[in-house]
């Protein structure tokens, strides 16, 4: 169970993150919608170490993991796939999932198996990433953060800015990771999609989550009142 | 002897003059090849800290000063040839790097462009002093005559010992460094956080830590360059900034964060000297900046620059 606890966060003075309260437990898919601006990313980046936090603000089965690097959030098991996909355009596709892989913990995710399961990257793997279409860059970073084997993985904007096609790619993995077992938080911004992939799901409005509760039979309109804070 | 050489005007000599400018041009450009590599060898830890970590390090040249002196204190104490005394120079000065980069760099690094130049110039000023203060200010040498004061004539072409045991193995270490930085997970590493640092972070990577282990490395090369400096020329605690300019200008002609190109770089720079020598035995470093200048006016962005993205 990852968990955060009443999470403050920000940028220098500014206060993007206001007593967040979440959690995700291993198998299950959790979506964070909210409008632009709403903190999505921020608590992303707030539990992976990028953005700095308290110590008794993120909770891995119980004990406190706040406020330690990417590096060691990466060694507990818990990875993100950044907003933009940032793969390494010096890299191929092989050595983007090599570098994670040596970097991360050992576990099922090996580059052998990131292939099976995602041949098309077979054909590509000693292309350089940036070389790639969108969804496969998508599909690449994923790998790459499955390639350091997390029990939680944090994805960002998933689906922005990919064809339709390549949306159901994405998910079609995202579904094959969860019931692997891990746990996995999705921001995305086609709120039907996300309740319709999801378990359960936060909505953030400014800094705070406004709504949560289960993906299935969500009701719509306080749905969209939360996200568009009307 | 030279003018010896030389045949008296008319048509008769016209040939052996041509067979003599000829052979003398030959020399002079393959011992500036030769002198290049040196200068290549100087710029290649610069280029690896500007390539890996976006950073100037203003006191590269005074470093390269340091490691000469550190080389002759170890000559005298384990009474050991220049070369052997790479043995000890070459860690000694890894663990120097690794703790600079750990106490000093990294608190500046990433932050602004200006923060590293500041802080290295510091260094600089620092360094020259403080050798100054050790080992005064007189001027030495490194003796190593079993390779200094050997040549070779190959068709009336003289060339050095040192020279050639110089450009052999400043090729080899750009080789190495080549190597690591393609097919290594070091290298992997040094390429990703070049293009970007925070995602770097994100699968993994801990660039202080690894910010240490390469300005380790650049430590390390820098005192092969030392060694073979010091053996050619004699050095004192104020030589640093030369050195410093020599590597600049082989970075900045190769193309910035291009290794090979540095290499390259630094070859153009070697045989401008030397051709500029030869019209003045003054003038070899200033056709050095020259032809620098020049060609930077002519490709700003240097000869084999990447691709801006």
């Amino acid at each position: 169970m990852l968990r955060t606890r009443s999470l403050c966060a920000g940028y220098g003075l500014f206060q993007a993150l206001f007593n967040v309260t979440i959690e995700v437990a291993l198998g299950e898919l959790v979506a964070l919608i909210g409008a632009n601006g709403a903190g999505k990313s921020t608590l992303l980046r707030s539990i992976v170490g990028s953005v700095s936090v308290a110590k008794d603000a993120v909770f891995l089965d119980d004990e406190p993991i706040g406020a330690a690097s990417e590096r060691r959030q990466l060694k507990r098991g818990i990875a993100l796939v950044p907003e933009g996909r940032r793969l390494f355009p010096s890299l191929t596709v092989l050595e983007n999932l090599l570098l994670a892989a040596r970097n991360g913990r050992r576990g099922m995710w090996s580059i052998d198996r990131i292939f099976a399961e995602l041949p098309i990257l077979g054909s590509i793997s000693t292309k350089p990433a940036t070389a790639l279409s969108g969804g496969q860059q998508q599909l690449v970073a994923i790998g790459r953060a499955l390639a350091a084997n997390p029990n939680f993985l944090l994805c960002d904007e998933v689906s922005l800015g990919l064809a339709p096609l390549a949306v159901g790619d994405v998910y079609a993995l995202l579904r094959k990771v969860r019931s692997a077992g891990s746990g996995i938080i999705i921001v995305e911004q086609n709120v039907s999609r996300a309740l319709g992939e999801s378990d359960r799901f936060y909505c953030l409005q400014k800094g705070r989550v406004v709504l949560e509760g289960r993906s299935e039979g969500a009701d719509r309109a306080s749905v969209a009142q939360a996200y568009f804070g009307v | 002897m030279k003018g010896d050489r030389r045949a008296p005007t008319g048509q008769a000599s016209l040939r052996p003059t041509l067979v003599y400018e000829m052979s003398a041009f030959i020399e002079t450009l393959i011992n500036g090849l030769l002198l290049g590599a040196l200068y290549a060898l100087f710029g290649l830890g610069l280029s690896i800290s500007l390539g890996v970590m976006r950073m100037i390090n203003i006191a590269h040249g005074d470093l390269i000063v340091v490691g000469a002196y550190i080389t002759s204190v170890v000559m005298e104490v384990a009474d050991v040839h220049a070369l052997a005394s790479l043995f000890f120079v070459a860690p000694i000065m890894f663990i120097i790097g690794w703790v600079l980069q750990r106490a000093l760099f990294n608190h500046v690094i990433g932050r602004s462009v200006f923060a590293p130049l500041l802080v290295t110039f510091g260094l600089s000023i620092v360094v020259q002093n403080l050798l100054q203060e050790t080992f005064t200010a007189d001027t030495r040498s490194l003796r190593a005559e079993n390779i200094s004061q050997i040549g070779f004539d190959i068709g009336g072409v003289s060339i050095g010992l040192l020279p050639l045991v110089s450009a052999g193995v400043s090729a080899g270490l750009f080789a190495l460094t080549h190597a690591v930085i393609a097919s290594t997970h070091y290298g992997r590493q040094s390429r990703a956080v070049a293009d970007d640092p925070s995602t770097a972070r994100l699968v993994g990577v801990d660039d202080k830590n690894f910010f240490a282990i390469v300005t380790g490395f650049v430590m390390a090369a820098i005192a092969f360059a030392a060694v073979l400096y010091a053996i050619r020329t004699p050095f004192s605690p104020t030589a640093g900034p030369d050195r410093l300019l020599y590597s600049f200008e082989a970075v900045v002609l190769g193309g910035l964060g291009n290794l090979w190109g540095t290499f390259f770089g630094g070859l153009v720079i070697g045989v401008a000297q030397l051709f500029g020598a030869r019209v003045s035995s003054g003038l070899g470093p200033f056709f050095g900046h020259l032809v620098f200048l020049t060609m930077l006016l002519a490709r700003p962005q240097g000869l084999f620059a990447k691709v801006a993205r």
